[in-house]
């Protein structure tokens, strides 16, 4: 069998090329292995194979990102691999920063695995390891011998498409992906006993590590609402009757975009509610007790707002992902802005 | 307070002339048991059908799931507040139909009721394609409004699994277990090297079809108040929810609630177990605030050393949740928190809708938006089309050839936040 091909990325440093006087090196390419790659092509133990090396400055890579990418991402290409190997970075963070961007581009733009290596404190974990493996690794080039045969392992497994094990197991940072499994206890035993254990100041491991969140700043108030174009955007479900979008009642994967020219009032003839999560019988009979129409037509008429956007915006918040929240989110931003809205009124249930 | 349950193993289920149980099978007089139920004249049409565990039979919307059994000795009945006087139970003896269950089904009520697959891939996910379940099929009559609708589901299955308890009453018992709950001072002293612990136990009560009953009280309106365990397994709590059906605590799983079990199993070995704490899941932020900050109060005054927390639901709940950890870790109280997740069908959203740094003791009964392919069963009881609109459902959930793609979330009991099952998740 053919030995699988790997090109490997490293910055002008362990690419000995030189110290930060040559961090403005632009991107090259080398064929075989250089520096670090030659422990790597090692720990493939003959089932893979370093044909390239391709070698940026760290400042030049900072500094033209989307250039140094295009160019480095050119030359991998060439080389026809079947796996990019990224650093490792371990503390550094402007190389790390750019493994990240390069293993993430690799996976992105040509569709094939790509796994790096860091100190988990280096800012480039925090922005890539959602979408790429990243091995973590002492703060300094101490842990090069550690690092590199668990880069190569993964990236065998990667390329043989094997089941990939826990971060534990294999010795990356965890991506936050949530995967079920059948434990060994049922629910209510594992907590006493991890009760317990935390009573006796004894370790135990939390099976679900509370997540860091992203707080959005409100936006300054406006200051003259005569003149605003306000428009409504709900997570309540409140959609034309017979939820044209079908708009799921959990775990929305949608949101809709419906117009309310002309509408003085909804009615329960023509809109309702898709919501599974609450009682849907007062939103039914009256969906303005949701999504308020009509208070805001009043609004219009007596002059205390501009106008009333003639589309509002709905989805269902139920058990709906954060991710994709986040995602509608932004749509929908994109298009209110686009048309000119001034303001927005969210709606929850 | 003493309570013994007699367990009666029941290892099959037939329909007989007589409601019995005999060498283990219960028998049941489907015609009795039909009119029982048709005596409340909001019901048009009931139906009883039998599901086996290894049937090829889906039972789909599931609204209830109830335990039959019977008091045999000491005050009040089951299901107190429901069914005869309101007398305070949880002591004398208490029997069991272990094994079987109620099930009730029927129209829709909510959005939120759940499948139940008796083999297959499903039925991993649910305990209830472990029991021998007389399911009830109740059709209301025209023009019942959706709340009133949830209430008469409510009380048949209550009625029809207190009618199949009756059949254990002069059965004697395969099992017994006694617990015991002694007067608090007594309780406080009696292992005075053990760690004192209780369960704060979250009730679902955020309204509109999403409630839970305790001696017939709407837990909405109750301040968060001491049960003892023996209470809960005569049925003191009920569920009368339509919440999403993956952690929605069935009335069954009150009855048999894991973590109190859990905690009774290492009481007076590792840790003193000295309560129960009930609280609830209201909507408003000032409520939120109240519940917590009084479960906390209780807390303190039952002088404990750490508290398992369990919710039910999630999204809102979950600040609730997050709420009595808080509050009750700075008591210096250390906690545990049982919950489930959502962390979307590829499993890379964050799970919670909230969260604090006190949390780091979870357990999690798994992702319920991960979804599942159920095959075809031979036969469906209930209304099979409801897949499309149930949480955890989709449009085009069921598919042409009869297979249904949903996430977990609209299996009965799958992702359970009490912790009656081994389904957890891990971080990738």
């Amino acid at each position: 069998m053919a030995k699988f091909r790997v090109v490997h990325y490293l910055n002008q440093f362990f690419g000995q090329i030189g110290g930060e006087e040559k961090a403005d090196t632009v991107p090259l390419k080398k064929d075989g292995p250089v520096g670090p790659g030659t422990a790597l092509n090692g720990a493939f133990k003959g089932e893979a194979e370093v044909v390239g090396t391709v070698i940026c400055g760290d400042s030049y890579f900072a500094e033209n990102m989307e250039e140094a990418l295009k160019q480095i991402l050119s030359m991998i290409k060439e080389y026809n691999p079947d796996l990019v190997v990224a650093g490792p970075a371990f503390n550094a963070g402007r190389y790390g920063t750019a493994c990240g961007a390069v293993a993430e581009a690799v996976v992105k733009n040509l569709g094939i695995p790509a796994v790096t290596g860091m100190y988990p404190e280096n800012p480039g974990v925090e922005m890539y390891k959602k979408s790429v493996y990243i091995i973590a690794t002492a703060d300094s080039a101490i842990g090069m011998r550690n690092a590199i045969p668990k880069m190569a392992a993964l990236g065998l497994k990667l390329l043989k498409k094997e089941e990939i094990g826990t971060p534990e197991q294999e010795g990356y940072i965890a991506r936050g992906i949530r995967k079920n499994y059948f434990a060994k206890e049922r629910g209510a035993k594992r907590a006493v006993d991890m009760l317990i254990a935390k009573i006796k100041g004894e370790n135990f491991t939390t099976e679900l590590p509370m997540p860091a969140f992203d707080r959005v700043p409100p936006n300054p108030a406006i200051r003259d609402l005569s003149n605003a174009t306000i428009a409504l955007v709900t997570s309540g479900g409140i959609v034309p009757r017979g939820n044209p979008d079908r708009i799921e009642s959990s775990s929305a994967s949608k949101f809709g975009k419906y117009s309310i020219a002309g509408v003085k009032d909804l009615t329960g003839d023509t809109f309702e509610t898709a919501h599974g999560g609450y009682d849907p019988v007062y939103a039914n009979q009256d969906a303005d007790r949701v999504l308020p129409v009509d208070v805001l037509r009043e609004l219009e008429a007596e002059g205390k707002i501009g106008k009333l956007h003639d589309y509002y915006y709905a989805t269902v918040g139920n058990g709906t992902s954060v991710a994709n929240a986040a995602k509608f989110g932004q749509a929908i931003a994109a298009d209110l802005k686009a048309a000119g809205v001034d303001a927005v009124i969210l709606t929850s249930t | 307070m003493r309570l013994t349950l007699g367990k009666i193993n029941i290892k099959g289920l037939e329909f007989g002339p007589s409601t019995r149980v005999e060498n283990g099978v219960l028998y049941v007089n489907k015609d009795e048991l039909t009119s029982l139920l048709k005596e409340d004249n909001r019901i048009s049409s009931v139906e009883v059908f039998l599901a086996r565990p290894g049937e090829s039979v889906r039972i789909v919307p599931v609204k209830d799931v109830i335990e039959p059994r019977v008091k045999v000795e000491g005050p009040g009945n089951i299901f107190p507040g429901f069914l005869g006087k309101v007398e305070m139970v949880g002591s004398g003896r208490t029997h069991v139909l272990k094994g079987t269950a109620v099930v009730t089904t029927g129209k829709i009520v909510g959005f939120q009721e759940g499948i139940i697959d008796m083999t297959g891939p499903g039925a991993e996910y649910t305990p209830f394609s472990k029991t021998y379940n007389v399911v009830v099929k109740i059709e209301p009559v025209e023009g019942l409004s959706q709340h009133e609708h949830e209430s008469v589901v409510r009380l048949a299955g209550l009625k029809a699994a207190a009618y199949l308890g009756e059949a254990g009453k002069n059965i004697t018992p395969d099992e017994e277990v006694t617990y015991e709950v002694v007067p608090l001072l007594e309780a406080a002293s009696k292992y005075p090297g053990l760690p004192k612990v209780a369960y704060v136990y979250m009730l679902q009560t955020q309204g509109l079809l999403h409630d839970t009953y305790v001696y017939g009280v709407d837990a909405k309106h109750i301040l968060p108040t001491l049960i003892s365990p023996t209470e809960v397994f005569d049925g003191a709590i009920v569920s009368g929810n339509c919440v999403s059906a993956c952690d929605k605590n069935t009335t069954y799983v009150h009855m048999n609630n894991p973590v109190i079990e859990e905690l009774f199993a290492r009481h007076g070995k590792d840790i003193n177990f000295v309560g129960v704490i009930i609280t609830n899941e209201n909507v408003t932020l000032a409520d939120k605030e109240r519940s917590s900050s009084y479960t906390a109060k209780l807390a303190e005054m039952l002088g404990i050393d750490a508290a398992i927390i369990s919710e039910e639901g999630f999204g809102n709940p979950d600040a609730d949740l997050v709420m009595n950890c808080r509050k009750l870790e700075q008591k210096g109280i250390k906690t545990v928190l049982i919950t489930d997740e959502y962390a979307g069908r590829d499993g890379s959203s964050q799970s919670l809708a909230d969260t604090t740094p006190e949390a780091n003791a979870v357990v999690t009964a798994g992702n319920a938006n991960e979804t599942i392919v159920l095959p075809k069963l031979d036969t469906v009881i209930g209304h099979v089309e409801v897949v499309n609109v149930i949480a955890g459902g989709f449009a085009g959930s069921l598919r042409p050839d009869g297979s249904i793609e949903v996430e977990i979330q609209a299996i009965t009991g799958a992702t359970s936040e009490v912790g009656f099952n081994k389904l957890s998740a891990k971080g990738y």
